[in-house]
Order: C-alpha cells, then structure tokens, then sequence
C-alpha cells in the first residue's frame, strides 16, 4: 500500500467506518428480528434476512440492526419478521421472502409507510414485552 | 455477501491463557463446517476487562456476552446462536447466580464503569489498523499537524488538565513544554512501558488492545515538541504486546503515519521499541533512560529533569502508556469534554488491575473521584467467599493500604496521598480478613529489596533493615523498639533515597502500621498472628472432641505428620509439621485448630 496522503486517510476513514458502523450496536435505532426456527429456515428464513443485509447495505443504511430470534410460534406464515422503528408501531411480518424484504426496507423503514399486504399483526404483549 | 453476524473473541493475555486462540480458531473451523463462513465475520479483540470471566465471546448484533467458553463450545455456539438464532443460555454470564444476563449493559461489573482510554480493547482487532482508524484513528494526528499550532497542542492539554498515570500526577502538558522550550535540534519521545507491579497489567492490556492509540500519541507528541525519534520501552516478558506493537509499527509505516512525511506533511517520526530485562526500578524514569541507552538501569539525580536532559542528554518527553492513550481523545474530543469527567484536580478517567480476594478480578476504568466502595462492591462483585474486607492497597509496592472506613473516599491523587497511600499506575490489590498485614508488608518490602538497583544507601541498606526487622517481627521475636525503628528508616529513606523506588519502598510499612498496629503488636506482645499467616507463630491442632477420625487430613498431609486409628481422633506431629494449612483446609468437621 502507497503512503497515504490526507485526503487518502480521510477517505479510508469514512470507508472503513461504515463497515465498522454495521458491526456496532450503540448507534443502533432500528431493529428488524427474523423468526429463524427450523419452520422459519424451511420456509426461506435465511435468504429473507441476507435480502434484508444487502438492501440495507444497498441502501447505506447503518442505524439498522438485523437480529435472529427462534420461532414465534406463527410457523404458517413464515419467514416472519418484526420491524422496531422510533416513531412507528411494533409490527409483525408474515410470509417474508426477499421481495417483500426489500420492500419493507424501502417502505416501512425509509418510507414510514407499513407494507399491508404482508402485515401479520401487532405482536401479541406475551411475545414482545413493553417497557 | 454481507456479514450478518459479528463474533468478538477476547484476545487479551488472560483470556489468551485460557485457550482463547484455540476458541477463534474453533469458531472459524465451525463457521466454514456449518456453511456460515461468508456471513459470520469472526475478529479477535484486545481486553474486555472482565477477566474473572474470561475467556469471553461476544456476539453482534445480539450482544450476547458469553463467558468462560470453551474451545468445544465453538460447534454449539455457531449452530445454535448462529444459525438457529437460539442464544446459548448456559454460557451467558450468570450475576450473582440467578438469572443469566444477555447484555454488557445489564451486567453490573460495567455499570460504573467509563472506558475512555480502554474505549476500542474489546471492541476492535488490535491487529488491523483499519479498525483503529474507522475508530477516529489517526483523526488526532491529523488535527495536529494541519490544523493545530504545537502552542495550541499544549494549551489543550493544559486545558484538559491530564496529570502523568504513571504514579506521581505531575501535569503533562509541563513535561512537553518544558522540551518544546528547549533550542536543541535533536529531541526524543519515550514511551514508559516497563509495568511492574505485582499484579498490574493496565499498561499491557492498553497495548494489547489499542497498540495505534499509543503511537500516534507519540506522534503527536513528536510533532508539538520538534522530535522525530520516539522510543518504547516494554519488558521482555510482555510477548504479545510486543508483537501486536511491532504490527502496528509496520503497518503505520506501510500507511505512511509514521515514518518520513508523515500524511504529505514535512513531519517525519518514528518509533522503536526497546526491550527491558523485567527490572522493577526501569519504570522509574531516568534508569529507563539510561537503559535506552545501553547502560544499566540505575536513576540518576533530578534536576536535570529528562524533560531538559533525558535521553543521550537531549529533551526528552517520557510518559506513562496510559498517559499516552489519553492524548487522541482530548485533542478529538476537546480539553473541556476532557476536564468535565474527575474531580478538580484530578481530570478524566483512571485504569485499576482489580485483583486480589474479590469476585470479579478484572481491568476496570472509572472516572476520576468514584469512590473505592464502588469499585469494590459494584464492579468488583464484593469480596470472595462471603469474607470480610480487610484493606486495599493501591500503587503497589509503593503504596499503602486503605482500610473500610475510608472506603467512601474518593479515588483521585490528592486523597490517596492524604491517605498514606499513592495513586501509582493502578494496580489495585484487595485483602480479606484472611490476610495477616505483617506479612503484606513483608512481601512487598521482600519484592522492593530485590528490586533495589543498589546505587544509593539509604535504599540499598534501609530496604534491608527494615525487612530484617520485619522478619523479626514475623517470628515473634521483635520488640517494641523495633516499631519505633521501623518509622525512623522509613522516614530516613522517605527523605534521602535517590529514586521513587526507594522512596516509596517503606509506604507499605507505614501505612500497614498506621492502620492496624494493633496487629504488630500482636506479633509482638503475644507471638499471635491473627490471619495465621506468620507461619513461626501458628500451630495446627487437632479436637478430639470435633474428629471423627475419617482421615482425609493425614492423607493430605505432605510430610506425613498426621498419625491415628480409624475412627478415632487424630493427632498432628508438630517436629513435623511445616504448618501448610493442608489439614485445616481439608477438614470437614471444624477439628483442626490454628492457634
């Protein structure tokens, strides 16, 4: 690697803080959680939360962490996946594939907006605890 | 592929030992068995301070915090946390034995805790200088040399009222500017990384964790006071440190940080390290410089100050490692966000090896005046076994102990001194009503007379009086007199000792006498040592009244003093005994006696 000029380091910095920035969790205000128990992975689990990484990578978002958690216990319409977002109701996603991953990316967390057709419900108070 | 999960394996030299390598290794097998290698990005850290716990894996984005895991744990923890998204509860840190806690946050031993020098160990790859400069790394640097003057470099650190964490607080930024004054073309920096205290390694886990943070505060301190050589000096027995700095040398020279113009600038700086033979008094400045300089590491006379005359007589700034990892963040941060966190003499934050009779040994970093109650209950979990606290001592052979009714006293330099105690570089050792003062005493004056350089008198035969008598006093043979004598060395060598070293050295003795002379006089009037430590004034007897005769101590026995019929009482041999305390351990039934 060349020596790096001033401008060099502070591009490189920028750079490498963004990946570093997706390691992190303090600056973290958004949660997106797929359901990966056995029904979500047979039912595509896991290319639903790769759909959700790329596109949040795609779309430069690093405030957003994509958590795992086993079956909610809604295992007919997975991949289901509850979104977190300041501002917005706890809402639950059924039947999750990495289409409409893509689209609650776009719409929900940039776009405030939920994704209808693929709501499932509010999380019942015996899944999420409210503070 | 974007990763998806972040696994943080602590890499510091505790966790090391207990087979942390092996654990990293394990998870990068498992990650490519279980077909998870291209979304699981596994990195090895520096210290996350929890060592009683260690060794640590945490977890991301999850933030589980698993603690003594195995090297076989790697398989469940992939196919489990990775790829089942099923934390593994039986590894997660269990606090005070009910519930298994997830989060750092929840877990009390980082409660009060502020990690402002230790701010990326556990959090980054000491290794990648990447990390460090995603981290604001080199950001310092920059400021420095483009935007700063070094008047204003030094005018921050003024500001910042950063005072020197090696022991002594003298303000930093004096010591720069006193060589930035200096008109002398050659001018060195020097790195005091020669750690040596019985149980501290705050400098080591700095090292090991964020080895760039130190580098590009010599930089910075090169650039202010006109140096362009910067020397590190590390003790030999510090393998991993050493190792991590020279990759993080090479690789700051690969990026042209260090090195000849620096960043396009005509500043050009770089760093050496040199490696000490593991001698205690080197720490103490001026014999580490002459080390440096290939001569034998004994102090020289101050004034000259190293600051005017140092290293081969030239200017020379020389600060403590943890003063060094200070520097980046006050001039990133600002010398006001610096100065708001301590106390009014005592700014920022300040690094303890937490070791000793305490549940959670561990590397703990708290703000300036946090009152040592709370280092010791809270983060430290309390004492071991449900004893009862005795005394702390700080600053290590050169400092004293602080017994529970100072224990609301905050922890910065003026107080400790007020004490009879030193700050010192942080080593932090805690006692319990097991252990005998005489005998602590006796231990860190037996570590400075081996230690002592020999130059001058007043340490080389003071040391050596003052531990005769407290052998003495150990064996039950001292007198009254000999207490009176033991405050005259002391303050005798207080005075005239050439170095710190010396100076220090009769600390322990003071304090311990101050505090517990009733526990001398013990020694002294009674022959009876209270913890049953002093060995020449205990004896180990048998109840018959309590023995059941089952045996298990004259097995124990090494030397075979025990002898007695089954189930019948036993008895000890005393012109056997060597008073190891095997039997009184071993015993389930209250029937050996230590008088």
């Amino acid at each position: 690697m060349a020596k790096l000029s001033l401008e060099e380091l502070r591009k490189l910095r920028d750079e490498k803080r963004y990946e570093l920035d997706k390691r992190e969790t303090e600056n973290k205000d958004t949660e997106i959680i797929v359901g990966m128990g056995t029904c979500g992975i047979a039912a595509g689990a896991k290319e639903a939360m790769q759909a959700f990484i790329e596109e949040l990578n795609d779309q430069g978002l690093s405030n957003v962490a994509v958590k795992q958690t086993g079956c909610m216990g809604l295992c007919y319409s997975e991949p289901t996946v509850e979104v977190h977002l300041p501002g917005m109701p706890d809402i639950i996603y059924g039947d999750v594939d990495p289409e409409t991953a893509k689209k609650i990316v776009r719409k929900h967390i940039m776009g405030k907006t939920l994704v209808n057709d693929h709501i499932y419900d509010r999380p019942a108070a015996d899944i999420v605890k409210k503070d | 592929m974007e990763f998806n999960h972040y696994i943080l394996v602590c890499g510091g030299t505790g966790c090391e030992s207990s087979k942390a390598d092996d654990i990293y290794r394990n998870l990068l097998k498992e990650c490519e068995a279980q077909g998870v290698k291209d979304s699981v990005q596994v990195v090895k850290t520096g210290c996350f301070g929890f060592c009683e716990q260690g060794p640590i894996v945490k977890i991301l984005p999850e933030e589980s915090f698993y603690v003594q895991v195995k090297p076989d744990d790697a398989r469940e923890l992939i196919a489990e946390h990775i790829v089942k998204g099923r934390q593994v509860e039986r590894l997660l840190y269990d606090q005070e034995k009910t519930r298994r806690l997830t989060g750092i946050e929840d877990i009390q031993f980082y409660q009060k805790q502020l990690r402002v020098v230790l701010r990326n160990c556990g959090v980054i790859n000491p290794e990648n200088i990447d990390e460090y400069i995603a981290r604001e790394g080199y950001a310092a640097l920059e400021k420095a040399i483009f935007e700063m003057t070094p008047d204003e470099v030094v005018e921050e650190l003024k500001t910042s009222g950063l005072r020197g964490r090696g022991g002594a607080g003298f303000p930093t930024w004096m010591k720069w500017k006193f060589t930035k004054q200096v008109q002398e073309e050659e001018k060195y920096i020097v790195c005091n990384a020669d750690e040596g205290d019985p149980g501290a390694y705050m400098d080591r886990s700095t090292l090991e964790g964020d080895p760039h943070n130190v580098l590009e505060a010599m930089a910075i301190a090169g650039h202010t006071v006109g140096a362009k050589q910067g020397y590190i000096y590390i003790r030999a027995e510090y393998p991993l440190a050493i190792n991590r700095l020279n990759k993080a040398i090479e690789q700051a020279l690969d990026y042209g940080l260090l090195g000849e113009n620096i960043l396009g600038s005509d500043f050009s700086f770089n760093i050496e390290l040199r490696l000490g033979a593991g001698a205690f008094v080197c720490g103490e400045e001026t014999a580490l410089l002459a080390s440096v300089e290939g001569e034998r590491g004994m102090p020289r006379p101050r004034p000259p100050f190293p600051a005017v005359k140092g290293l081969w007589n030239k200017p020379t700034v020389i600060n403590n490692v943890e003063t060094w990892a200070n520097i980046p963040v006050i001039l990133l941060r600002g010398a006001n966000w610096f100065s708001n966190i301590g106390t009014d003499k005592s700014k920022g934050t300040k690094v303890f090896a937490l070791t000793g009779k305490i549940n959670n040994s561990g590397l703990v970093e708290v703000p300036m005046g946090t009152p040592l109650r709370d280092i010791i209950n809270d983060i430290g979990g309390g004492i071991k076994d449900g004893k009862a606290f005795k005394a702390v001592q700080t600053g290590g052979p050169s400092g004293g102990v602080i017994t529970s009714e100072f224990l609301d006293t905050p922890i910065d330099y003026e107080h400790l001194q007020e004490l009879g105690s030193i700050m010192g570089s942080g080593g932090m050792i805690v006692m319990d009503e097991d252990d005998c003062m005489v005998d602590v005493a006796k231990f860190y004056l037996g570590f400075t007379v081996d230690e002592s350089c020999g130059k001058c008198a007043p340490c080389r035969v003071g040391g050596r009086k003052l531990l005769n008598i407290l052998e003495r006093i150990s064996k039950g043979q001292g007198s009254r007199q000999d207490l009176q004598k033991l405050k005259d060395i002391g303050e005798a060598m207080k005075r005239a000792a050439l170095c710190g070293l010396g100076q220090t050295a009769p600390n322990p003795i003071l304090s311990t006498m101050k505090y517990f002379e009733d526990e001398y006089l013990e020694h002294i009037d009674e022959q009876y040592c209270r913890a049953g430590k002093c060995k020449e004034l205990v004896t180990y007897t048998i109840n018959p009244e309590n023995c059941i005769g089952c045996g298990i101590c004259a097995r124990r026995c090494p030397v075979n003093a025990i002898s007695g019929e089954k189930r019948q009482p036993h008895e000890i041999d005393q012109a056997l005994c060597i008073k190891c305390g095997e039997c009184y351990n071993a015993c389930k039934f209250d029937a050996v006696i230590v008088k």
